[in-house]
């Protein structure tokens, strides 16, 4: 540790942007790890909840895995795209970024209408939020993760355009990186509400 | 400090194209065995714990490049430390809510 500290300071001058980017990124993954507790409070609800469906259908009734399959494959790819427009930002190739930015931000988008899609579809079948336990549950944790992807698609825009205005450079990367780590975390959370949530409702 | 200054912006084409088919595959084998029904009840459930724990794992590993390493460890260390409070309320809140459900004779 003391010798890590030393060898810090010798380098401090030519380091300087590079380690207040890093420390902006790390001080990211911790508010990220916040955001995982918030999501584990949210399953461990719907876990305690999922059988109360007070006489309205039950996951099994209303979930349709091919419309979750479709979605969950536009946001594994769209975690892809995002890598590549990292390591185009690690190329210094603007156009390239924005690019990769603009394919992750159509994934996404396609998700979203997804989502949208199926909450539409269950609200208009009369499963909305209110119909039971269950189904508030499952528009709490679902439409939590729905949002954070709202979100993280207007930060998407809004780095197309910083990147249009200020290119690349120490302010924006850090950003994109926090970005790509915002965007990496939701398909975590994905995986865990399409494995725990609806395959496991249709068993 | 090279392993700091550099966090989360190393891998290559190589290990994300390796990332996308691992995640792909991973998808397709529990959604598969759900749809298509082919074992019994316990055997799906095995089969979506594993490939969720294997896929969460890929993108921890492969797109997220958390390691030992990153910040001197710290990024792993709470990390670590975020799962365990995960555990405690998750765990914590199905093993009251089912003493309650049964002493309560609810539902």
């Amino acid at each position: 540790m003391a010798t890590e500290t030393l060898h810090h300071d010798a380098h401090a001058d030519e380091h300087e942007h590079h380690d207040a980017g890093a420390t902006k990124v790390f001080g990211f993954w911790v508010y990220l790890m916040s955001d995982l507790v918030i999501f584990g409070s949210l399953f461990a609800t719907y876990a305690v909840l999922m059988r109360g469906t007070a006489g309205g259908p039950t996951g099994a009734d209303i979930f349709e895995l091919p419309l979750i399959l479709g979605g969950t494959f536009a946001l594994l790819i769209s975690s892809f795209t995002f890598g590549m427009g990292v390591l185009a930002m690690n190329a210094n190739r603007v156009g390239q970024v924005k690019m990769w930015l603009a394919i992750t931000f159509i994934l996404g988008l396609g998700f979203l209408g997804m989502e949208v899609y199926e909450f539409h579809h269950f609200i208009h079948e009369g499963w909305g939020p209110d119909r039971s336990a269950f189904l508030s549950a499952f528009f709490t944790l679902v439409g939590t993760h729905g949002l954070h992807v709202l979100f993280g698609m207007i930060w998407i825009l809004v780095m197309l355009v910083q990147l249009s205005t200020k290119g690349l450079n120490d302010v924006t990367r850090p950003r994109i990186l926090c970005l790509s780590l915002f965007w990496h975390f939701l398909d975590i959370v994905w995986i865990c509400v399409f494995s725990f949530v609806y395959l496991m409702g249709v068993l | 400090m090279s392993s700091s200054s550099q966090s989360s912006s190393h891998g290559s084409v190589k290990s994300y194209v390796i990332g996308l088919i691992l995640s792909l595959v991973l998808t397709i084998i529990p959604f598969g065995a759900v749809m298509l029904g082919l074992f019994s009840l316990p055997v799906n459930v095995g089969i979506i714990v594993v490939t969720a724990i294997l896929q969460i794992l890929v993108q921890l590993v492969m797109f997220m490049h958390l390691d030992f390493k990153t910040e001197e460890g710290w990024n792993m260390l709470s990390f670590v430390f975020t799962v365990s409070i995960l555990a405690l309320v998750v765990g914590g809140s199905l093993w009251i809510m089912q003493h309650l459900h049964l002493n309560m004779m609810i539902g």
